[in-house]
């Protein structure tokens, strides 16, 4: 039983990771669309960067791919603690922002297995999910050093002299 | 046997060009992510389209896809479902194609009932076109284009789709794509008009529909099989209901002839006499 929670565990772990790479992914090709090409180039960086943290589950694990998950599993906010919002998107945005919105995903990440390590689950579990709550911990350390490397963007950053789209 | 297939496997490598944040963007990952649950093959399924925003999405799935006429997408995919019932048709509309040019074949559709998967994005607004009212717009939007809202009272289509003989009713929202792939593998699943009005904002002319994902809730209460109850479920609840709400049990229309035939016949039968 509690070997198969384990094994539970790890899947949504790995699940929660490709849904983040998926979504990094996502907001790069809609950066690119928009010739915003320094924020679609962080983008794909954070995607390869999930992508690896993915991959480190399969191979931890064994699986030649994700095994299925129970038929009832769902996140309990919908989406996985580490995805970005669809909606944080700005065609103006600046690697800043890309980071901000970085930071705020590993640290719903990080608060996600801190809550399993302090909860009920079997002990396999609960050491697991604190060793990946550790490694989040690093990753938002990470971004928050990135973060001050990167110029901070002016008040009217998102002002555009003339926008794609207006009414008429 | 072939392997089965990753939602990536759905997306062809063209590029979205949807305004960044749009809604839209998670209802294609959604329809991937549905595909791949089903099992099916890009060659066994159609999406088929009208005009507008939403009605870019053929080109973005590795499906066959129809780009069609405004407001016809569901001619099309009724006349290629009757023809070709192992396809799995995908019909993909948004709130102005679907509801206003399009009003009269969703009506028809449901009562048809034709085992083809309606998908609208509703974003209560004509995007592609900047920004005008749709039939789903509030009477009260203020807009450059509508100085103090329209005035006119909104479509309610999930209970004009259940009057019209739907079978299976169905509201999502954009905000929570996982949730609304599950849906549509249930849509998919479920014979006849399976009708999936997906809430799916507008970033760009509709920027109050940020709120959406605070207000999007599960829909308190199971499916039910009587359209009656289902519509004074929906008359009443706040438009955020989030689930399955209908699950009806008629039998789909089939056609009556077989699909059967050469090109060259078909080509035959239709040839214009006397050109």
């Amino acid at each position: 039983m509690a070997k198969n929670q384990y094994a539970e565990f790890m899947a949504q772990a790995y699940t929660m990771e490709l849904e983040a790479t998926e979504r990094y992914a996502q907001f790069a090709e809609q950066l690119d669309t928009h010739n915003n090409r320094e924020v679609a180039d962080m983008f794909r960086k954070l995607s390869k960067i999930e992508a690896l943290h993915a991959k480190r589950i399969l191979e931890e694990m064994g699986w030649p791919s994700l095994p299925a998950l129970p038929a009832a599993f769902a996140w309990e906010e919908g989406e996985g603690p580490e995805s970005a919002p669809l909606d944080a998107l700005h065609y103006l945005m600046q690697p800043f922002h890309a980071l901000q919105l970085a930071l705020q995903c590993e640290q719903r990440a990080q608060a996600h297995f801190e809550g399993i390590a302090a909860g009920k689950a079997p002990k396999k579990v609960r050491l697991a999910a604190a060793e990946m709550a550790e490694e989040e911990r690093e990753h938002v350390r990470l971004i928050q050093a990135w973060l001050e490397r990167v110029p901070q963007p002016s008040a009217d950053w998102d002002h555009d002299p003339d926008p794609p789209r207006m009414s008429e | 046997m072939n392997a089965p297939l990753a939602a990536k496997d759905f997306k062809s490598d063209y590029k979205p060009i949807w305004c960044p944040g749009c809604g839209d963007y998670s209802v294609l990952s959604s329809i991937t992510k549905a595909l791949a649950t089903l099992g099916l093959r890009p060659e066994n399924v159609a999406v088929v389209s009208g005009i507008g925003c939403s009605s870019r999405i053929p080109a973005y799935t590795t499906c066959y896809g129809f780009h069609g006429v405004h407001g016809r997408s569901l001619a099309a995919a009724t006349g290629l479902k009757v023809a070709r019932p192992d396809l799995t048709v995908l019909v993909a509309s948004g709130d102005g194609d679907g509801y206003s040019i399009g009003g009269n074949h969703f009506l028809h559709a449901c009562r048809r009932n034709v085992d083809l998967t309606y998908i609208v994005m509703d974003n209560h607004v004509y995007g592609m076109t900047k920004g005008q009212a749709s039939p789903t717009t509030e009477p009260d939007w203020d807009s450059k284009l509508a100085p103090g809202g329209s005035g006119v009272r909104e479509f309610h289509p999930l209970v004009i789709a259940l009057a019209s003989g739907a079978n299976f009713v169905a509201r999502a929202f954009s905000g929570d794509p996982n949730g609304t792939a599950a849906i549509l593998v249930e849509a998919v699943r479920h014979p006849g008009f399976s009708f999936v009005e997906v809430l799916s904002p507008c970033v760009t002319f509709r920027p109050d529909q940020r709120t959406w994902k605070e207000r999007a809730h599960p829909a308190p209460v199971a499916p039910t099989d009587d359209p009656a109850r289902a519509a004074r479920r929906i008359m009443t609840d706040d438009g955020f209901n989030i689930g399955v709400l209908y699950k009806g049990n008629r039998a789909p229309y089939r056609g009556r002839v077989p699909a059967t035939g050469t090109v060259d016949a078909l080509e035959r039968r239709f040839e214009l006499q006397g050109v």
